[in-house]
């Protein structure tokens, strides 16, 4: 019961140290649910430690950028080169592929080869194989491992998005970054550990991303993400109201703080002392906030080289950010673009994405790089699922059996490539990753071991990672 | 995680235990070891999984969950699992004290071992006699006998008293009466007491005044809205649809229904039968028709792509899931793909429970519907006369013409109603077993609705089973969970925490409760009076035990930290739409209106650009529709309104049984900044001024008393005029501040008084209501 001790121990400190001084905070919020105490609870600093002390395994990276291609990319049109699908375009697809698979719009269709609708070449001293309108990021595909042998569970956007976010697509599991944060907490002290920021692109099949994808689910709320948003109150409530000038709003804060340092709850209850602490930290970030997101310390080079004028909301200045946000601590940050759903028109539409995010997802590594952060920052570039090998009209269906994406830093070995798809793009055959896998790796690379980062709910004690998941050893450096 | 694993097991053997006057080093040998209380849960932790309930899983043809596994016979041979009296005898205590890690058990590296205090738990049980007892909430409870013989009033203090006796400690003293008011208040009506109530209170010299204010509290329509607030959780109520798009559905009439059903008493197995059966019931109306909209509540899918066969699949789930956490707290869901791990729900039982949903007419992908109209108002009494008129016509025989004319009139009306989803029974689609939950695999055995084979039998009736007989059952004596699940939940909604803590799951890996035979007694009580939900709360909050100061003593924090023995009253923040209501009601904002179509109040612009098809924007309500309380709000599944989930409101896509209770950043940027907020402080002001009297001591003493219940203290005063003295220089100097701070919000400024003079009570209104004790339940 030694544990049972230390937790009386925060509480009888709690006591002692008196609400007024803002001791312990979230150590102390957490004091009625036992899955939150020790580790996690830093007392003396107030900030969230997470519950894994010490770390599994040697940490490769300290934080993970995902970037979310949302919609779908089509694998055959960005990391998977497929001639004899080319050989093949326009001819029936052999039934021995799809029959008993499960199809999403192509339901009761014909179903014909569509080969990749752009040239691919070899980049980089590596030779990694990528799509032509890649060419930044074939500038730096030395630093990348693309994994070609994805595999999922959900073939709808909506259930495949929770699947890729959670492991599971039943609503109101935690979300990886939540997970990273209840398990390593976070390094920064006036910015949430868990960051989304999202995007649109020129097409006009924007996905919608429910906020569930970013949700704590029934972890406690604290490691809900927080959205970034590029107009408007960059923070949802983060501005003062109008009239009310920074000085004004710290004049109130303060008097709050006192009166609830003096308030007749004070004395015995340690939620007051992380009243205070909250309120101090809601106050900070009404400073840091615009301070991260204001741009106009970026030098010119720097915005050249993202491919963004400053703050306008596209995926490259969230590129940028995601960049800043790294630089001050947070532990998860991730990017949605929303606009990969190529049913039709994927020609085009592939060319408009390219110019999107090509640029961008490069300059983030190599920023980093410059930077010296690439080594402790783990990248992941991909969609929620792929697209058919088969046309539907001039685009491509959902995909489930096979698609891929990129990583880099983090301790993943660079210009290398992993796993592959049948000859038409179909079904990953060799060295498959499932979800699971991929979660299972990128908290290996945190330093923790997916089968023991668990939280009991429902009597069972749940996991990113559910059941299965294997580390993909292969990919690390 | 063993760690953290350990320390919560370790965390419940600690509650488990008799919190006694023991020290650690006293020999526990004396004390009695009851199997369900502490040997149930170490075994259903450690060993289930492999030696439980799934055939599947089991390991060496051993199950250590039935009482056949551990004292029975076993193969010629084998040493006895547990003989009882002789652990060394026992195969069972060899294995969990061996050192060799070929025979350890559980096995090494697998994160289950045992503590050594477990395992001389289970030795001392051996020791004992090894008396096995089924698990307790499988077992239909008995009316236990009243504690101390009933010398205490409440049957509640009998069986907490007996507790405190045991563990030689004392209750609470009674909590002042402005705690109280301010306590029951918020539970039993989500609002605080006004200063009239509150004085009202504290002056009342009768010896009943308690009661009184009781049942006053009950009786008002406050409290149906309150209670329909926790339910609307529980049943996942929104305004949309859920998945993907997430579209509006036609659905708050079922909200209604809800308020209406808590207001007028319902009893809860009506109640339940309405929501699960109410097209069903012989004496089937509108009214519960619309209570059959829970069988619409889910989350549905117009996606593009989506396969209907995968969709049906994924439908009947999401209703086991719910309807099982609901009524049974328990998780049939965990059989969508084996049995069980620790209960033992067969992975065909979760099919049979699916199949009594399979009737329920609905399209499984895209086609949205309008719904079944619901005539209110006027229009309600319309069209009860045109339905007289109509049958007077067809049983005198009247001419077919008349007829068809009312009946047009009829149906032209009713097009102007508002709609709401309802059930409505069809040919049942087929029901089969999906191997590991996968709804491609057509080779499954087609089931027949049916109920939980261990705790009932289902074969013995002559006719299929339907909705209504699952209703019937869940509320019948043979069903030993639902009574204990609810009353276990209306505890909380009192105390703060469950008697049995976990309330979603009084299973094998639920939680032993702290007072068993309270537990019990309350859920035979509920049964016995006719499923009386008021008559529970009013038994509960009656109680010394609720009166008790929520005051934390220093000794008892540390015996007691999580107030297991219940010595003290819970202080917890107030729910999402509470912290809502509050603002508006002190403020006097709030619209005291029950009802009618969902409200948005004011949301930060752009919160809804990631929804798409179609792209959609949020238009704040003009007039009374902004100052409703929380639960009107329109609940948008994906993106629910972000100032309640700041304070951990949930989405409604699953069962939420209990909300998580955070205190975070956002909430205090919410409190701050959200312009409903910001609005109420200033409405507070306003009454600040006009009403508070005519000096800064007797306005001040107004504030205090209208959100706290209580007079500021001398230094309170001091920090507060200090800010408001501050504050009313700076305005004086700054104008158009003042100006542009007291214009948030659509209400236009009514107050006389100088805009410097107001917009320095704002800020003072803003930090009274932005305090700690302002958000909390006391």
């Amino acid at each position: 019961m030694a544990n049972d001790r230390d937790h009386l121990q925060i509480q009888r400190r709690a006591f002692l140290g008196q609400a007024a001084r803002g001791v312990g905070s979230m150590a102390l919020a957490s004091l009625l649910n036992p899955q939150l105490t020790r580790a996690g609870a830093d007392a003396s600093s107030g900030k969230w430690a997470g519950v894994v002390h010490p770390l599994h395994r040697t940490p490769r990276a300290k934080r993970v950028i995902f970037l979310s291609m949302a919609g779908g990319p089509s694998h055959l049109e960005t990391l998977d080169f497929k001639p004899e699908l080319l050989k093949r375009d326009g001819q029936p697809m052999p039934e021995s592929f799809t029959k008993g698979q499960p199809i999403a719009q192509l339901q009761g269709q014909q179903l014909k080869c569509l080969g990749p609708q752009h040239t691919f070449q070899k980049f980089g001293k590596s030779g990694q194989e990528l799509c032509s309108l890649f060419p930044h990021l074939g500038a730096v595909s030395d630093e990348i491992c693309i994994v070609r042998s994805l595999v999922t569970e959900a073939i709808n956007h909506d259930p495949a998005h929770t699947f890729m976010n959670t492991g599971s697509t039943v609503s109101g599991r935690p979300s990886m970054g939540s997970w990273v944060t209840y398990g390593l907490g976070s390094e920064s002290e006036d910015l949430p550990g868990f960051v989304v920021l999202t995007s649109t692109g020129r097409g006009g099949q924007n996905q919608p991303i429910a906020s569930r994808q970013w949700h704590s689910g029934f972890l406690p709320s604290q490691f809900q993400g927080v959205q970034l948003r590029g107009k408007g109150d960059p923070v949802l409530y983060l501005t003062s109201p109008p009239g009310v000038t920074r000085e004004r709003q710290g004049e109130v804060i303060r008097s709050i703080n006192t009166l609830n340092a003096m308030g007749p709850m004070a004395e015995d209850d340690p939620e007051v002392a992380t009243r205070i602490a909250q309120y101090e930290m809601a106050f900070r970030m009404q400073a840091s906030v615009p301070g991260l997101m204001d741009l106009s310390g970026e030098t010119k080079a720097t915005l050249d080289m993202y491919g963004t004028p400053g703050a306008d909301g596209s995926f490259a200045a969230n590129c940028l950010l995601a960049r800043r946000l790294a630089e001050r601590g947070v532990r998860f940050i991730q990017l949605y673009h929303r606009d990969w759903d190529h049913h039709g028109g994927i020609k085009n539409d592939i060319k408009l994405k390219a110019e999107e995010v090509d640029r961008a997802s490069a300059a983030l590594i190599t920023d980093l790089k410059q930077r010296g952060m690439l080594d402790e920052t783990l990248i992941v570039w991909g969609g929620e699922f792929g697209r058919t090998p088969m046309a539907q009209g001039n685009g491509r269906d959902h995909h489930i059996k096979g698609f891929s994406m990129w990583l880099a830093g983090g301790g993943i070995k660079g210009g290398t490539s992993y796993g592959k798809t049948d000859d038409f793009g179909y079904a990953a055959v060799e060295d498959i990753v499932h979800v699971h896998d991929l979660h299972a790796t990128l908290l290996n690379q945190l330093g923790v071991d997916h089968k023991r980062l668990v939280y009991r709910f429902q009597g069972r004690d749940f996991r990113l990672t559910d059941v299965s998941g294997r580390v993909v050893n292969e990919i690390l450096a | 995680m063993k760690i953290l694993r350990r320390e919560y097991l370790g965390v419940l053997v600690l509650i488990a235990m008799p919190l006694m006057k023991t020290k650690a080093d006293e020999t526990p040998a004396a004390r009695s070891i009851d199997f369900n209380r502490e040997i149930r849960p170490i075994l259903s932790e450690s060993c289930f999984t492999c030696h439980g309930f799934d055939k599947n899983q089991r390991k060496a043809g051993l199950r250590l969950d039935s009482r056949d596994g551990l004292l029975g016979d076993r193969p010629q041979g084998a040493k006895p699992v547990v003989v009882p009296g002789h652990p060394e005898e026992s195969e069972l205590f060899d294995r969990i004290h061996s050192d060799d890690a070929e025979l350890q058990m559980p096995p090494p590296g697998k994160g289950k071992a045992l503590t050594p205090a477990q395992v001389q738990t289970i030795r001392l049980w051996i020791d004992q006699g090894a008396e096995w007892k089924g698990h307790w909430s499988y077992i239909k409870p008995v009316r236990p006998e009243i504690a101390l013989g009933g010398k205490a009033g409440n049957p509640i203090d009998a069986f907490l008293s007996e507790r405190w006796n045991e563990a030689g400690v004392k209750p609470s003293p009674e909590a002042p009466r402005n705690v109280l008011i301010r306590r029951l208040s918020f539970d039993l009506t989500g609002l605080p007491p006004t200063p009239a109530e509150l004085h009202a209170f504290e002056a009342d010299p009768r010896p009943d005044a308690y009661d009184r204010l009781v049942d006053r509290l009950l009786g008002s329509p406050r409290h149906g809205e309150r209670m329909a607030a926790w339910w609307l959780d529980l049943v996942r109520f929104a305004d949309t649809a859920g998945y993907h798009s997430d579209n509006p559905r036609n659905i708050w009439p079922y909200r209604d229904y809800v308020i209406d059903a808590f207001t007028r008493n319902l009893p809860f197995d009506r109640f339940t039968a309405e929501q699960i059966a109410g097209d069903l019931l012989p004496d089937a109306d509108t009214r519960t028709r619309v209570g059959s909209g829970y069988n619409r509540l889910l989350q549905t899918t117009e996606e593009g792509g989506a396969q209907a066969k995968e969709y049906i699949a994924k439908y009947a789930s999401d209703r086991v899931r719910n309807a099982s956490t609901v009524w049974l707290g328990s998780t049939v869901g965990c059989a969508e793909c084996h049995d069980h791990k620790y209960d033992p729900f067969r992975s065909k039982d979760f099919y049979r429970f699916a199949a009594f949903f399979a009737d329920i007419d609905e399209a499984s992908i895209g086609a949205r519907e309008r719904g079944m109209p619901v005539p209110t108002g006027p229009a309600a009494q319309s069209v009860a006369d045109l339905d007289a008129e109509i049958a007077r016509c067809k049983a005198g025989g009247g001419d077919a013409g008349q007829v068809a004319v009312l009946e047009a009139i009829k149906a032209d009306l009713l097009r102007s109603q508002p709609t709401t989803l309802i059930s409505r029974s069809a040919t049942p689609r087929v029901t089969r077993i999906l191997a590991r939950g996968n709804w491609m695999d057509d080779s499954g055995e087609v089931v027949q609705p049916g109920l939980p084979s261990f705790l009932a039998s289902s074969e013995s009736e002559s006719r299929p089973l339907n909705r209504l007989d699952l209703a019937s059952w869940v509320t019948s004596r043979d069903n030993p969970l639902t009574a204990r699940v609810y009353v276990n939940r209306l505890w909380k909604l009192c105390f703060g925490q469950g008697l049995s803590k976990i309330l979603d799951d009084l299973g094998s890996q639920g939680e032993w409760p702290t007072h068993p035979h309270l537990l019990d007694w309350l859920a035979v009580e509920f049964m016995d009076s006719g499923w009386d939900s008021r008559h529970m709360i009013r038994l509960m909050v009656t109680s010394n035990a609720y009166k008790q100061a929520s005051r934390i003593s220093r000794d008892m924090a540390e015996r007691d930290p999580y107030n297991r023995l219940i010595a003290r009253q819970a202080r917890f923040r107030l729910d999402a739409e509470m912290v809502r209501d509050n603002a508006l009601a002190v403020s006097g904002l709030l619209v005291e209106k029950v009802g009618g179509p969902s409200v948005k109040p004011y949301q930060p612009e752009g919160y809804w650009d990631a929804l798409n098809f179609p792209v959609r924007t949020w238009e704040a309500d003009r007039g009374e529709s902004q100052y409703r309380r929380g639960l009107y709000t329109f609940w948008q599944r994906t993106f629910p309104h972000p100032s309640l989930m700041s304070f951990d409101a949930p989405s409604r896509e699953e069962c939420t049984a209990e909300r998580s209770r955070s205190n975070i950043p956002q909430q205090a940027l919410a409190l701050l900044n959200d312009p409903s907020y910001v609005e109420a402080s200033r409405a507070l002001a306003e009454r600040i001024v006009a009403e508070g009297g005519p000096d800064m001591p007797s306005k001040m003493a107004w504030a205090f008393d209208v959100v706290l219940s209580r007079r500021p203290s001398a230094d309170e005063a001091r920090v507060v005029g200090a800010l408001y003295e501050k504050h009313l220089g700076e305005f004086r100097q700054d104008q158009e501040s003042a100006k542009s701070f007291l214009g948030v919000g659509q209400r236009s400024v009514t107050s006389g008084v100088g805009i410097d003079e107001l917009a320095a009570w704002t800020s003072v209104a803003r930090t009274i209501l932005n305090l700690h004790e302002s958000i909390t339940r006391p």
